[in-house]
């Protein structure tokens, strides 16, 4: 094996130099751009609050200055719970800003400027499109041990979701995965046409995070709570961890950061579609 | 949904993570004031079954989650990545080597 290797690399010797000089210079462009140093910027302003505009919508101040989107327009959030909710991130930053540590405040700013420029069919399109690669449409033949545990784990929320939608989905251990009959499509496709173009934000963040439509549907339906809905998708890497143990620095880390944007995702849907039930709740006290 | 714990822990939970963030102050904050509104408005007053309490409780302990978890990830993030490049000396005492000083003896004096 080792030989086919370096038969390998010899033969492309070139092209495989080239390429990885190409990542790697790459990489460092990537980093320079995005990296945890250079995205993090000087706390500039003392205190933070939130103040009610025009229309009723909710702003967020940073001192006396209004936040803004990266785009440059005016941050406005639809309800006092989620402007709240981003204020206290805001409040969150010690000395530096760290922007990859406010889920709430990129969520809305997504929803605002919507950078990609989507129209909510196109959104839902892409919401569905996971549904053909659901994580827990997929199951594996051996080891004994963890077929058990998908089945176990996982069928019930597959048997959950069957009956509150009424479709059809299935799970197969074939690389092509269970056959998705249209009408399934059709259900989900008319469900999510119902949430608003920040709800499929949100919705579209927790499902590209937990990579699974069912498990991020059983947590914005409350089915599930974000650990168990986390613990659910991570299931192969738990069963793992248990045989090999667990490291901090990887497995740890990735589940906390797995959690922090799964939690904020469903907050950002429940937030920002469920504004008028929490309203007349307020009201009638 | 009966697996969740009771709205008293998830609240105390939230305040416990507010006053991490924003330390002695916190109850002079938004938030503060705004967690402790809406768990007294949503207070059980009878047995009877409520969907919008379940509801609340549902955001109340998805936004508990989201704190606790945004904070150890950052505690993670500063421990292990937050630092850039590791100098040889630390990388050899991560594995508990150290690396060797410089030689004395024959051909080094001056």
């Amino acid at each position: 094996m080792f030989r086919g290797i370096a038969r390998l690399q010899s033969h492309f010797g070139g092209f495989i130099s080239h390429s990885k000089v190409c990542s790697r210079h790459q990489q460092y462009r990537g980093a320079l751009k995005y990296s945890t140093a250079s995205t993090e910027r000087k706390r500039f302003y003392q205190d933070v609050s939130i103040s009610q505009g025009e229309g009723g919508l909710f702003e967020v101040n940073l001192d006396k200055r209004k936040l803004k989107t990266p785009n440059g327009q005016l941050f406005t959030v639809p309800n006092e719970a989620l402007a709240i909710a981003v204020a206290t991130e805001w409040e969150a930053q010690k000395d530096t800003i760290k922007f990859y540590t406010m889920h709430l405040t990129t969520l809305c700013n997504t929803a605002l400027d919507n950078p990609t420029q989507r129209n909510k069919d196109q959104m839902i399109s892409a919401a569905l499109k996971f549904l053909e690669t659901d994580t827990i449409c997929y199951r594996v033949d051996e080891p004994p041990g963890l077929v058990e545990l998908q089945k176990n784990e996982w069928d019930p929320v597959l048997h959950w979701i069957e009956d509150r939608y009424n479709v059809t989905i299935g799970s197969s251990s074939s690389i092509l995965g269970p056959e998705i009959p249209e009408e399934t499509n059709d259900t989900f496709r008319q469900h999510l046409s119902s949430y608003t173009l920040w709800s499929l934000t949100g919705l579209e963040f927790v499902i590209s995070q937990l990579k699974s439509l069912v498990l991020s549907l059983a947590l914005i339906d409350r089915h599930l709570s974000v650990d168990q809905a986390v613990l659910l998708s991570r299931l192969e890497e738990e069963y793992q961890i248990q045989h090999w143990g667990n490291v901090e620095w990887a497995h740890d880390y990735d589940m906390y950061e797995l959690r922090a944007r799964a939690a904020a995702g469903a907050l950002f849907v429940h937030l920002s579609s469920e504004s008028s039930t929490v309203k007349r709740k307020l009201m009638q006290d | 949904m009966a697996s969740l714990s009771s709205p008293l822990r998830v609240c105390r939970g939230i305040l416990k993570e507010l006053r991490a963030i924003q330390g002695q102050s916190y109850k002079q904050s938004l938030a503060y004031n705004y967690v402790i509104d809406q768990f007294r408005k949503n207070k059980v007053t009878g047995e009877r079954y409520c969907r919008a309490q379940q509801e609340a409780h549902h955001a109340s302990l998805t936004y508990l989650c989201l704190l606790a978890s945004t904070r150890n990830h950052l505690a993670l993030h500063n421990l292990y990545h937050g630092k850039g490049e590791r100098s040889p000396e630390e990388v050899a005492g991560l594995v508990g080597l150290r690396v060797p000083t410089q030689p004395g003896g024959k051909g080094w004096e001056k």
